[in-house]
């Protein structure tokens, strides 16, 4: 007689299909339970479900809906600058948005040019990238990912939450003060942010909520992954894409309490009168300043770049946690260097606090202080490379998959290349002198994050998207918007390098026609970055409605796939169901047996994949039954 | 069915009152330490900014020559004697004993209340002699200092006062959490003084 | 058949831990001792706040010495808070490395903005 499959469960023997059906019926009865506690009326109110919830994947979502309408915003802010940018003072009907002070006549004035781009940075940086990296795909997918019921601090949880909201509201709310918003740049430097209209203010208090919610959400982060792994999920066993959220978990916590120190600092100079920042002498518009001086303008900004730089760091590393789990999926293969991977992230980690100076080359800096921040910056350049590389590397000889989530993650390759590539000579302090505060800087900057982290974030959501809803976002109009990003965001950006090449500075609201150095390559390339810009637009709409189109299908249950549509091996696909259960995500937590990425390993059988929770049979059952120690439930997939 | 009641340990979060073997830890003492780590980085940005400015500095006032220093020497004794009295609070509700650890509760409360009605006789004696925050740096360094330090009491004693009356509910339900509530929220008070031990002598005896 | 659900037992060590085991030192001998030790901390901290008071203000001492001795003295106190009070002799290692890594980039936040005013041009 053909030998029946068995699995060892609990202390038993039993075949295969017992085990399955006894699995079935866990997950029924847990959600029979979850449907009792409804009719009782165990059930919470609307407000306790959905807005005030506990749970990390509502709050998840809601991060990632309010990031997302943040995002939008951000990217509209850039499009008034780009029609200024390419056709300067000329009357656009949309301009009139701005209200008369502003824009009369639909011409955009200087002034509020100057508020749509510190605001556009803010909002980007702090409202829409960060909240939607950590805040949506990190409070989402991690728990899921090791194996935890919830994050570690539920409550905690939603207090970021309702932190950051507050804090983006107040931000979008300052362009209806007098003055307007904000309008010393995303980087605020006093004196000028000092003696800036009361926008300004209402900027400090805004990040002071954003930066509440961050603190509060990293030491979330940080004991959820130490302290909620499951049995079996060792720290060299934990997918890529939470090592990546530890790491970033770790710089917001250290890094962003002396930007709030030096916003505090701030406020009191605006606000209380004191010279934190102000030195002695100052002369404002002809009027000596009333203040006591004695302050340094260069301690906001040593601050302000503690912060910022590892910032950048928080803005890339979940992107690559994103497209690492994206590839090794699509490749149907392990990822190559896994620990040279994780190495590599914690190195970033660490060096990413003692660089920050580079921001500040042309300070007056003396040699041996510029030294030692160049050659800290150079080393930094080495863990990109690392991980940079190893992705690259993990392509080679697979079975590459080109679904949409996979076309955005290889796009980020190259994009983050040329990113960080031309990031080195802005860390070599001879090249900064010429690029500083060009656009070049702006084009590097916008190439790591914008076809670098923003492609990462859409090949998560289209990555995820079966995983929250059970219904796969449309393929043919997910290529559409892949490729007509793709094609557009580097007309808008590549140019830039160009442009600063040339000389052009940032931050002119007429892009640089005012200066004869410049004039000629700006009036070439700015229209081209402005209707690069519009098409960029355009791409998203595909998207945009796709996604809307499943969100309601899925709102009104219609599933279109099964529990695990990409044959993902990691926890979150294989060991759930699509959308997890509402209340502790696992009808039974599961145990991990192996690494994050078994893919077409040697054990595989049927499928090409091994999920990382699934119990192999290791041995016959000794003859003659007895009783064995308690391990793992084998779990297979429904 | 029995074996499903069992169920719900996985719907729980573990480790919220054992500690996890691997690390030795319950999750909200490496959750305080965590937050812990980011005030010493706040605090330590406003010591940074102290010595930058004072070093660049021609002249800087001794502390003394604006500030009270007798009335801040006895603050310093309070806020030390508030640490003293939320640790044994703490050994208290690990004997078992309520009524002591709600007692010392009480005394840690009226220390710091005490310490703060002091810095509002500190901080009215400077606006009296048209001391403010305008004057110079160094006056702007003491109340920015001064007064970020005094929320984080007022911090503290909202938390104590919750953990006195409703939350002492938990005692009832839960003893083991809520005494780990008390070692928790000591840690937090227990920071707020190293400050002030640093804080001290930095603005009133340099 | 059975109809059992499996239980995994994913917590080990969770559900046979006794229940006032918070922590280590929980009979109440080991905690009265342990209160002894806060006491004599208690008069440890009072006695170097008296001292640095002493020797700062008291014998208005020149600000470079007051920087060392009141930074010395406020170390000590630190220590004795940090080590007894919060229990920091006896923590866990993961606390430590945390504890250790806010040290170093403390002082980095320190050095930098004053180094870089140090090494200005032209100073």
């Amino acid at each position: 007689m053909a030998q029946r499959k068995q699995l060892r469960v609990g202390n038993q023997w039993l075949y295969a299909g017992d085990a399955e059906r006894i699995l079935r019926d866990a997950i029924r009865i847990r959600e029979e339970e979850e449907q009792r506690h409804r009719i009782e009326g165990h059930v919470l109110p609307w407000y306790r479900r959905w807005l005030f919830s506990t749970d990390h994947k509502v709050i998840g979502l809601q991060y990632g809906i309010t990031a997302l309408c943040f995002l939008l915003f951000g990217f509209s802010l850039m499009l008034l600058m780009r029609l200024q940018l390419g056709w300067p003072g000329h009357a656009f009907k949309i301009m009139k948005v701005l209200g008369d002070a502003r824009a009369p006549g639909g011409v955009l004035l200087p002034e509020a040019y100057n508020q749509l781009g510190a605001m556009h940075g803010t909002i980007m940086v702090f409202m829409a990238i960060v909240p939607l990296a950590v805040g949506a795909f990190g409070n989402y997918v991690v728990p899921l990912q090791i194996g935890a019921p919830d994050m570690a601090f539920p409550k905690l949880n939603m207090a970021s939450y309702w932190c950051y909201l507050p804090g983006g509201l107040i931000m979008l709310g300052s362009f209806a003060l007098p003055g307007g918003a904000a309008n010393s740049g995303w980087t605020s430097y006093p004196p000028l942010s000092d003696i800036a209209t009361i926008g300004q203010t209402f900027w400090l208090i805004g990040m002071i909520f954003l930066i509440t919610s961050s603190l509060l959400g990293s030491v979330n982060f940080i004991a959820t992954i130490i302290q909620l792994r499951a049995k079996g999920m060792t720290f060299m066993r934990l997918p890529f894409f939470v090592w990546a959220q530890l790491v970033t978990a770790f710089l917001l916590l250290l890094a962003f309490p002396p930007l709030e120190a030096a916003g505090i600092l701030q406020l009191m100079d605006r606000v209380a009168g004191t010279s934190f920042f102000l030195p002695s002498g100052l002369v404002v518009s002809g009027t000596p300043l009333h203040n006591a001086g004695g302050g340094n303008p260069l301690l906001w900004q040593h601050l302000f770049w503690f912060l910022a730089h590892p910032e950048v760091y928080v803005l890339i590393l979940p992107a690559m946690g994103i497209v690492a789990e994206v590839i090794a999926n699509n490749t149907r293969k392990p990822l190559w260097g896994y620990r040279s991977m994780v190495g590599a992230g914690i190195f970033l980690g660490f060096m990413s606090f003692v660089v920050w100076a580079h921001h500040m080359f042309l300070t007056g800096m003396g040699t041996v202080i510029s030294a030692f921040f160049q050659t800290t910056t150079m080393i930094i350049s080495i863990p990109s490379v690392i991980i940079l590389s190893a992705l690259f590397i993990s392509l080679w000889g697979a079975s590459i998959r080109f679904t949409t989530p996979m076309l955005f993650a290889l796009a980020f390759l190259p994009m983050f290349g040329i990113g960080g590539l031309t990031g080195l000579p802005l860390g070599l302090a001879t090249a900064d002198l010429h690029l500083h505060d060009t656009y070049y800087v702006i084009g590097h900057f916008h190439y790591v994050v914008a076809p670098g982290t923003i492609f990462a974030m859409f090949a998560g959501i289209y990555y995820w998207f079966p995983k929250i809803s059970g219904r796969k976002l449309n393929d043919f109009w997910g290529k559409v918007h892949f490729w007509g990003s793709f094609v557009c965001i580097n007309g808008v950006f590549f140019p830039m390098f160009l442009q600063g090449l040339a000389g052009v500075s940032r931050r002119l609201y007429d892009g640089g026609i005012q200066y004869a150095h410049a004039k000629a390559i700006a009036e070439a390339t700015n229209p081209f970055m402005s209707i690069s810009a519009f098409g960029l637009l355009a791409f998203q709409v595909p998207f945009i409605l796709n996604f809307f189109a499943n969100v309601f299908a899925a709102l009104r249950h219609k599933k279109n796939v099964n529990d695990n549509p990409w044959q993902a091996t990691t926890i979150e696909w294989a060991a759930t169901t699509s959308p997890p259960l509402g209340h502790g995500n696992f009808a039974v937590l599961p145990v991990v047996q192996r690494g994050p990425y078994e893919y077409n390993a040697p054990e595989c059988t049927t499928d090409d994949y091994l999920p990382q929770h699934v119990e192999l049979p290791a041995s016959a059952p000794p003859p003659g039954g007895g009783t064995l120690p308690e391990t793992a439930v084998a779990q297979r997939e429904l | 069915m029995e074996a499903h009641a069992e169920a719900h340990h996985d719907f729980e979060i573990p480790y919220t009152v054992h500690a996890r073997p691997d690390t030795g830890l319950y999750n909200a003492k490496l959750g305080i330490w965590l937050f812990l780590a980011s005030e010493v980085m706040l605090f330590g940005a406003l010591f940074s900014s102290y010595i930058l400015l004072r070093t660049s500095a021609p002249t800087w006032p001794r502390g003394w020559e604006f500030l009270n220093v007798p009335l801040a020497t006895a603050n310093t004794f309070i806020l030390i004697a508030s640490s003293v009295t939320v640790v044994l609070a703490w050994a208290n509700l690990r004997m078992g004993n309520l009524k002591w650890g709600r007692i010392f509760i009480a005394l840690t409360i009226a220390c710091a209340l005490l310490f703060l009605v002091n810095k509002g006789f500190e901080y009215h004696h400077e606006f009296v002699e048209h001391r403010l925050p305008s004057t110079n740096n160094f006056m702007a360094l003491y109340f920015t200092m001064t007064g970020l330090h005094g929320l984080h009491v007022l911090g503290g004693v909202i938390v104590f006062l919750y953990m006195l009356f409703p939350g002492a509910k938990m005692w009832g339900t839960d003893r083991a959490r809520y005494t780990n509530r008390i070692e928790v929220a000591g840690l937090y008070w227990h920071f707020v003084d190293l400050v002030w031990i640093f804080l001290f002598p930095s603005l009133y005896l340099m | 058949m059975t109809e059992q659900i499996i239980e995994p037992k994913a917590l080990p060590a969770e559900s046979h831990a006794a229940e006032t085991h918070a922590h280590h030192g929980h009979s109440p001998e080991e905690i009265r001792k342990e209160i002894r030790v806060y006491l004599w901390v208690f008069g440890g901290l009072t006695a170097l706040t008296a001292l640095t008071v002493w020797a700062c203000y008291g014998l208005k001492m020149p600000v470079h010495k007051a920087i060392a001795i009141a930074l010395a003295i406020a170390t000590a106190k630190g220590f004795l808070v940090a080590g007894f009070f919060m229990h920091l002799l006896s923590e866990k290692k993961l606390i430590y490395s945390i504890l250790l890594l806010t040290v170093f980039f403390f002082a980095v936040v320190i050095w930098g903005p004053l180094h870089h005013w140090a090494d200005m041009i032209g100073r």
